[in-house]
């Protein structure tokens, strides 16, 4: 590879972790609330609200169905009003992080129901409001399952960030389409390839530690 | 440990002392009831849990319910800290009427009426001390005053080598004692023990109740406990309600209400722990006079403390064997039920329910062999 290449390889894995970092933490922060008013908001849970579960059920599945790609074109104009320009890397972070916020949502949801009701007994039995058992019992029960889930959310991410090359964003996706697949240029796809599969053990190992050493049930 | 750690705080200041007129009306019991339940009612969906129980728990003492499972035992006690809300009827702690309360009106209310669970309840990610420390937490009691407590309790449980352990490492007793330890730390009134022995082998449970029966003890602390077993009840409680089918069919202190059980379930559950007559002979027994007439003889209290036999046996002529039986004795009280085998002649047998009837003993004829 020349020196160019290694150059644009260079930045094509900075965009990638760019965009995956960025919109993974902002659906993290807004994932995970999202997940806790759907388990709060359900029938029997903490805070239990039909219509504000049935909405938010609405909301997040609706997004959820929408393919990526189109997400990506429809939602220019939201981008635009939050980045200012609809173009570049930080401009797809924007729909990365709708598009992955929903979706973390449910797997958050899944781990934090998984929490036993007796535990929530035992915080109520105390006289812990509804905060107390989000922030005592909820969330420090689910974490590791939490933080699985966010890893799973990452890596999936990794995936979607290849398609933003459609709005300019860069990334690895795109220099092994335009590079490797367009011009044929073999060495490229192979170091890309070879680069997202280290960069996705990375983070899949990374996650599994964390959740062994916050694991303590059982 | 000192006296003070369970000191003798009103769970409710505003109804301590005095007997202001502008108090609710339905603060006239007395003093030393913590707890009274007023013809409680409840159902799920058309399955009755709980068919109009009323109930008094004293200051002090051990009240044991017992029943069978899906007798409403445990919609009973998740009533009494606003876990489960009646649909009609009162709940009163401590001259409260706390069941049309609303969450945020019980949680300080809550904080004062400790629940240990069966399976332990204990929050996995957070270790021994912390679990105990929790409901200090949630009172917003600061950090320093938490860990002394927490330390304390450890103590008091026989666990502080385990404070920095997480549940997870620990036995079932271990965990049972974890739990009375964080139900005992926001130094509450009153003790609600919801089958806190079920998951535990015998040794553990004995070692569980006796430390139940200890605190009891020492602190003065109210203990609410329900089980399906009759010796968690024998073992500990002072009181025995039984509960079937949503009602209490029995009430009374555990040595009377073992020495005459009233009712059919009481008699049931009592049959794992008092001598049955042995079922060889029981299948052979018929109404028809045979050759041996078989008693049933039961006595308790002062009663069982003479020596009945030999009297029985100089007083009455003719010969009888003892076929199974024993004296127990609960609370102290001695409880007997002997079965006895004697030649079915009908003036001899009619002697000796006649003199055993005279000395206190009940006695009755099961039927011939």
């Amino acid at each position: 590879m020349s020196e160019v290449m290694i150059q644009l390889l260079l930045r094509s894995i900075w965009e990638t972790v760019l965009m995956t970092a960025a919109s993974g933490l902002i659906s993290l922060v807004a994932g995970l609330p999202l997940g806790l008013a759907l388990i709060a908001t359900e029938r029997g849970g903490i805070a239990e609200n039909r219509w504000v579960n049935r909405i938010l059920g609405i909301i997040v599945d609706g997004f959820r169905s929408v393919p990526f790609i189109i997400l990506l074109v429809a939602l220019i104009p939201v981008t635009r009003l939050i980045v200012g320009t609809s173009i570049g890397t930080w401009a797809a972070i924007v729909p990365l992080a709708i598009a992955a916020t929903p979706y973390y949502a449910r797997v958050a949801e899944v781990s934090l129901r998984e929490v036993d009701r007796g535990l929530i007994d035992a915080a109520r039995a105390m006289g812990g409001n509804r905060w107390t058992i989000i922030r005592e019992v909820l969330v420090p029960e689910a974490l590791p399952g939490i933080v699985a889930g966010f890893t799973v959310t990452l890596i999936t991410l990794v995936g979607a960030s290849a398609m933003a090359g459609a709005i300019g964003a860069g990334g690895l996706g795109d220099l092994a389409i335009r590079y490797g697949y367009q011009r044929f240029e073999t060495t490229v796809m192979f170091v890309v390839v070879a680069v997202l599969i280290v960069l996705v053990y990375g983070i899949q190992w990374l996650g599994d530690r964390l959740v062994a050493r916050l694991d303590h049930r059982a | 440990m000192n006296q003070h750690v369970l000191a003798e705080t009103p769970l409710l200041a505003d109804t301590a002392e005095d007997d202001t007129p502008t108090r609710s009306t339905t603060h006239t019991a007395a003093r030393d009831e913590i707890v009274r339940l007023v013809d409680l009612k409840r159902r799920f969906g058309e399955t009755p849990a709980l068919e109009g129980v009323s109930l008094t728990v004293r200051k002090g003492e051990i009240l044991g319910i017992i029943g069978r499972s899906g007798a409403g035992k445990s919609t009973l006690i998740r009533c009494l800290n606003g876990l489960e809300r009646p649909d009609s009827g009162e709940v009163h702690i401590e001259g409260r009427e706390i069941s049309r309360l609303g969450e945020n009106e019980l949680q300080p209310l809550r904080r004062r009426i400790g629940m240990v669970f069966q399976h332990f309840n204990l929050l996995s990610a957070k270790t021994v001390e912390d679990n105990v420390a929790l409901p200090l937490k949630i009172a917003g009691r600061p950090k320093a005053e938490r860990r002394a407590r927490a330390a304390e309790l450890l103590e008091l449980v026989g666990l502080s080598a385990k404070a920095k352990a997480y549940p997870s490492s620990l036995s079932g007793g271990q965990k049972q004692r974890v739990g009375i330890a964080r139900a005992l730390a926001a130094e509450p009134a009153l003790l609600l023990s919801d089958e806190a022995t079920s998951a535990l082998d015998p040794e553990t449970t004995r070692s569980i109740l006796a430390l139940l029966k200890d605190i009891n003890q020492r602190f003065g602390l109210t203990i609410l406990l329900i089980t399906h077993e009759m010796e968690v009840i024998r073992a500990i409680a002072d009181r025995v309600a039984v509960i079937d089918a949503g009602r209490i069919v029995e009430e009374g202190p555990v040595w009377s209400v073992f020495a005459d059980p009233q009712s059919e379930i009481t008699q049931s559950l009592l049959g794992g722990i008092r001598p049955q007559l042995p079922k060889e002979i029981a299948e052979k027994l018929s109404s028809v006079p045979g050759k041996e007439a078989i008693l049933r003889v039961d006595v308790a209290g002062d009663a069982a403390r003479r020596p009945l036999l030999s009297e029985l046996a100089s007083a009455v002529p003719g010969r009888f064997r003892l076929i199974h039986g024993g004296v127990d004795h609960v609370q102290g009280e001695p409880i007997g039920s002997l079965f006895i085998g004697v030649a079915a002649k009908d003036s001899q047998v009619a002697k000796i329910l006649d003199f055993l009837t005279a000395r206190d003993a009940k006695a009755k004829v099961l039927g011939y062999v």
